[in-house]
């Protein structure tokens, strides 16, 4: 059996919930929709096509883009070791996504994760703090608007963060710029 | 407290639900109410806060401990103390400027993450295929050397925790030659960042090849010694067996993987299922447990030095060019646009200067798309999810880090348990904190 014939399996169940497989890399990857339907998708392809590991769910900043977030969930089945990845789009008005804690434990932390990287929240999860930063941090670090030398923030009663010391820096190149010259190192904030 | 007599060893819930009742209603003077001192006696748990700073919590681990008596009842664990904002930083850089990083993830394996990113950069390239053999194995010499180097810190420090202080300075004895082997491979002993995106910093140096041969038969030796002060200690026994137990169905859940995984009976070794490099020309058995205890997680780890030892040999007989490549076997991908040129041709050649100008300042053209490679790494499964909008630098990069999935398991395992045990279940299960907050 390969990823492809259980993306497929998937997809006879979800219908046109779901985008055609696209693969890259030997990978296969599934598009849903609809992401309030991400638990249920989930929940059928542990309980009926074997994916009992979840690997990782990251999340990605489509900034400038809608919807701006992306939510990636990599899927794996010890059984018969094929890898699948499901994506799902949510806009950043709704920011919410089920949880699938109640499909695999492990999602516990993944989600806790992105909720305190990025912002978004996972709905129905039971204990949804930050994890990284502390309690009553007001940013999102991870988000593309949020900059690389940090903003200051307050830790009540116990420390301070100044920005870091960068020295005008980062120089950062520009991924798939147009020209030379816009893909120079040089320093980059969202504006420039 | 009599009760206590009657507590199970084997079944951790039991215990939580014993400790509840455990406690007589002896009254010891006259109250006036009898309800407020029953819950005197039964209501008051303890808050123990363990960390971030512990002896036994291994760099910066934080566990909010309620416990009854002896007894937890439940277990908060706080992570975060050494957050550095690693995915952050990746995507401000090219992929090249970011191998450095990686070392600082699972510091005591730096060789083996330095391997884990390169390949899932070179996936993303579709270039993987392309490395040249020499460069392969001398790869896995690194990840190799790397568990091995990890697992006696494991072991050393899981040992030491629960009092056995001799195994620590054996395996840092050994540990101590792994260095010494890095220094002359990378010139780093511990920041070693000796991976480039599509090979190696380096050649080995000269003699480097019969010092690992050497260090193999050595490291043997040492494991004996270890195994004769531990696996039959009675004390260590003690302190380890039909401890925090975690079932197979609980560890593929709650995602455990590497030694942690195959511990409780799973027979899933990323080097068997996806092997990547030259793995699937190396002979090698994957250790499993049987219970799933931290007497099963020490076993299988020292079984797999073992077995890395095994693979370092089979490498060194194997190596392209030989020991000290006469041949002059490549050990990096030809391509002008991925690997920097020579330097030579650098200041005599117009096109390799502009490559050079090109790869230095932008870094490789990595392609739009998005891929997920998992390595197994001393810890466990790292993984690196890259989201590639095509160019040099990462849209985003997601590292999967080994010991941040095991430790969201704590919560669930210590409750039942002494809070001695608590030393013990966190040494086994052997987790780096550079690699858990990132």
């Amino acid at each position: 059996m390969t990823s492809l014939d259980l993306a497929n399996q998937l997809r006879a169940k979800f219908g046109e919930l779901l985008s055609a497989p696209v693969e890259f890399r030997g990978e296969v990857t599934l598009k849903l929709a609809d992401a309030g339907r991400i638990a249920d998708v989930c929940a059928f392809a542990k309980g009926s096509l074997g994916f009992d590991y979840l690997l990782d769910i990251s999340s990605v900043d489509n900034y400038g883009d809608d919807p701006r977030w992306t939510v990636v969930y990599e899927l794996y089945g010890m059984g018969h070791h094929c890898h699948l990845r499901l994506k799902t789009d949510v806009s950043e008005e709704r920011s919410e996504v089920p949880t699938v804690t109640g499909v695999w434990r492990t999602a516990d932390w993944h989600e806790r994760e992105i909720y305190d990287m990025m912002g978004i929240r996972f709905h129905g999860h039971p204990d949804l703090r930050r994890i990284l930063m502390w309690e009553g941090y007001p940013y999102f670090p991870l988000r593309k608007d949020f900059p690389l030398a940090g903003k200051p923030s307050a830790m009540p009663d116990v420390a301070f963060s100044k920005k870091a010391p960068l020295e005008g820096g980062p120089f950062v190149t520009l991924p798939g710029g147009k020209d030379t010259i816009a893909r120079e190192p040089r320093v980059r904030t969202m504006e420039n | 407290m009599a009760a206590s007599q009657t507590i199970e060893f084997r079944d951790p819930p039991a215990r939580v639900n014993l400790a509840a009742v455990a406690a007589p209603p002896v009254s010891l003077a006259p109250s006036p109410s009898p309800a407020e001192d029953l819950q005197e006696l039964h209501g008051d748990k303890l808050v123990l806060n363990m960390g971030p700073s512990h002896p036994s919590t291994h760099g910066v681990l934080r566990i909010v401990l309620e416990m009854d008596g002896e007894i937890i009842t439940r277990a908060t664990p706080d992570v975060g103390y050494l957050h550095r904002g690693d995915e952050k930083i990746a995507e401000n850089m090219t992929y090249t400027q970011f191998i450095p990083y990686t070392d600082r993830l699972d510091y005591l394996a730096p060789l083996a993450n330095n391997v884990a990113y390169a390949l899932a950069v070179e996936k993303l390239m579709g270039i993987e295929r392309q490395l040249p053999p020499r460069c392969q194995h001398i790869r896995v010499i690194c990840c190799e050397l790397a568990r091995i180097s990890a697992h006696l810190l494991g072991l050393g420090a899981f040992a030491m925790d629960v009092g056995a202080l001799t195994v620590f300075m054996l395996t840092f004895t050994e540990r101590e030659k792994i260095y010494n082997l890095c220094e002359s491979l990378t010139g780093a002993r511990f920041t070693t960042s000796y991976t480039r995106i599509g090979g190696l910093m380096r050649d080995t140096p000269a003699g480097w090849c019969d010092a690992v041969r050497k260090f193999c038969d050595e490291v043997e030796l040492n494991l004996d010694e270890v195994e004769k002060l531990l696996t039959r200690n009675p004390i260590f026994v003690d302190r380890t067996k039909d401890v925090g137990i975690i079932s197979r169905a609980d560890a593929i859940d709650f995602g455990l993987s590497g030694p942690n995984l195959r511990g409780s009976g799973v027979e899933h070794d990323v080097r068997k299922a996806h092997p990547y490099l030259i793995y699937d020309q190396l002979e090698f058995d994957v250790p499993v447990g049987s219970v799933g205890d931290c007497h099963d997680r020490y076993l299988v780890r020292v079984e797999e030095m073992r077995q890395s030892v095994r693979l370092l040999r089979q490498c060194l007989d194997l190596i392209p060019g030989g020991a000290d490549n006469k041949p002059g076997e490549p050990i990096n991908v030809h391509d002008s646009k991925i690997v920097l040129p020579p330097k030579q041709k650098v200041m005599t050649s117009m096109e390799e200067l502009i490559h050079q100008f090109i790869l230095v300042t932008q870094g490789v053209n990595a392609p739009a798309g998005e891929v997920y490679f998992g390595a197994e790494n001393p810890k466990g499964e790292l993984g690196f999810y890259i989201n590639s909008r095509g160019g040099g630098a990462p849209h985003r990069l997601k590292i999967r880090a080994p010991s941040f999935v095991n430790l969201s398991i704590l919560a669930h395992l210590l409750p039942g348990h002494m809070i001695s045990d608590v030393v013990s279940i966190l040494g086994s299960i052997d987790f780096v904190m550079g690699e858990c907050d990132r």
